[in-house]
């Protein structure tokens, strides 16, 4: 079932610090319109190539230390991005 | 025209660049670069000041780095850097290698990539990734890590690598096919009567002398050795070497006798400085003799190690020799390892030492 979302819909995405640094100009908070969180992520690939490379690994699967959450809930690469979803990219707690 | 020598500095928490004039007395520290990500090496390029670094981010994965201003600002890519779906997905870049216009990059899980296009994009060097033995390469203590690529200055076509712990493999046609170059070297942690396998051995350094040789030198896990066939044959030259363990090895820019190393106390017994007292071993004949040289190390209690890529020397008269230890410090040398002085200290854990020398 196709799932409906325009551009007057798009969902807003918030991304982390240590992600947009990697990519000069990018902002912490964009506009896409994606029907998947892979789609969304490939949206962020258009605009700063090399992105999806940061948040997905090759298996292909969000990285396990990035989270997706989608109006609240945790999202896989074929989760469902609605109209409007308030989504967030975290990183996850790692590191020492 | 004078000179300026640059360390290049891979550490748990970004890249660092100390700088300094020819005298190698003064030394300015720059960084963290990298937005702090673990470095694992890094590699400039002498002919036009490139820096690019290796590393890997538990976050955002593996990618190279590179700076053409001296580090002051750095892009990343891991365009190509990447497995087929399915497989075990790269973790983290360990190490580059620059010749012949082309840029190397050794990765985990074990493999080995290349740029043609200054680290913009890279594609697999499918010879090694196609290899008979990969199935069975077993990870060492730090994981299934291509860790020194060492390339032929004079021969493009003629690669080594060394992976842990899957030993030495040498290419003769520019990667497109493989073959192990470990015969001589020990796996203690093998039964006995399996101790010399054709390929599984945790080499830890791998190194060329310079010249037009075959001349390699490797710190193993189970000795130190030499080949002067270009691997073919290893023989042993740890003998008068506090012990037979370490992880790096660098040689002398101009003499293809002489090599430094810092050896551990042993694998199981700490992997410090024998007795906390740090010394620098330096051989002049290819192994045969050893000196242990300490003037300006700490004098006792140190009780840290220098991990296999954290080793190197520059290219001037008197040649300079320089080590980073996991507890954040560089020391430098600028008499061919006769005396020593701490240059940095209190940086992150120190991955990796290389040294990059441009015109003022």
């Amino acid at each position: 079932m196709k799932i409906a979302n325009t551009d007057d819909k798009p969902a807003l995405v918030r991304l982390p610090a240590s992600l947009t640094a990697l990519f000069p100009g990018a902002p912490r908070v964009v506009e896409l319109s994606a029907e998947s969180v892979s789609e969304l992520i490939d949206a962020l690939d258009a605009r700063w190539p090399g992105m999806r490379d940061r948040l997905c690994d090759s298996s292909p699967a969000v990285r396990r230390h990035v989270n997706v959450f989608v109006n609240g809930a945790r999202a896989k690469l074929d989760g469902a991005v609605p109209p409007e979803a308030d989504v967030y990219i975290l990183t996850a707690i790692s590191g020492g | 025209m004078s000179r300026r020598v640059k360390l290049l500095v891979g550490s748990k928490k970004g890249v660092f660049v100390l700088d300094s004039d020819e005298q190698r007395r003064s030394w300015r520290v720059a960084g963290p670069f990298c937005e702090t990500w673990p470095i694992h090496h890094v590699v400039g390029d002498p002919r036009d000041g490139a820096i690019y670094g290796a590393g890997g981010n538990e976050w955002f994965g593996a990618a190279v780095w590179k700076s053409v201003d001296g580090g002051a600002r750095w892009t990343h890519s891991s365009h190509g850097l990447a497995y087929p779906a399915g497989e075990t997905p790269i973790k983290a870049a360990w190490s580059v290698a620059l010749a012949h216009g082309r840029l190397y990059a050794g990765v985990a899980p074990a493999g080995l990539f290349v740029s043609d296009d200054g680290g913009a994009s890279f594609e697999p060097v499918q010879g090694l990734r196609d290899h008979p033995t990969r199935p069975d390469w077993q990870p060492g203590g730090a994981g299934l890590i291509l860790h020194s690529i060492v390339l032929d200055p004079d021969d493009p076509q003629r690669i080594w690598v060394a992976i842990s712990a899957a030993g030495v493999f040498y290419s003769g046609d520019g990667g497109a096919t493989w073959a192990p170059r470990n015969k001589g070297t020990r796996a203690d942690f093998l039964p006995e009567g399996q101790r010399y396998p054709e390929f599984g051995q945790c080499v830890h350094c791998l190194v060329k002398a310079p010249g037009r040789g075959d001349r390699l030198y490797q710190q193993n896990h189970c000795g130190m050795y030499r080949s002067d066939d270009g691997g073919e044959n290893w023989v042993s030259v740890e003998k008068g070497l506090p012990s037979t363990f370490g992880f790096p090895a660098a040689v002398h820019p101009r003499d293809p006798e002489a090599l430094f190393l810092f050896p551990l106390n042993g694998a199981e017994q700490g992997r410090f400085a024998p007795d906390g007292r740090p010394t620098v071993w330096k051989t002049t004949d290819s192994g045969a003799h050893w000196r242990g040289r300490s003037e300006g190390l700490p004098r006792g209690d140190a009780y840290f190690g220098v991990l296999r890529q954290a080793m190197a020397t520059d290219a001037l008269e008197p040649a300079g020799v320089y080590f980073g230890s996991g507890n954040g410090a560089v020391y430098a040398s600028a008499d061919e390892g006769e005396t020593w002085m701490r240059i940095a200290e209190n940086l992150p854990a120190i991955s990796s030492v290389e040294t990059l020398v441009v015109d003022a």
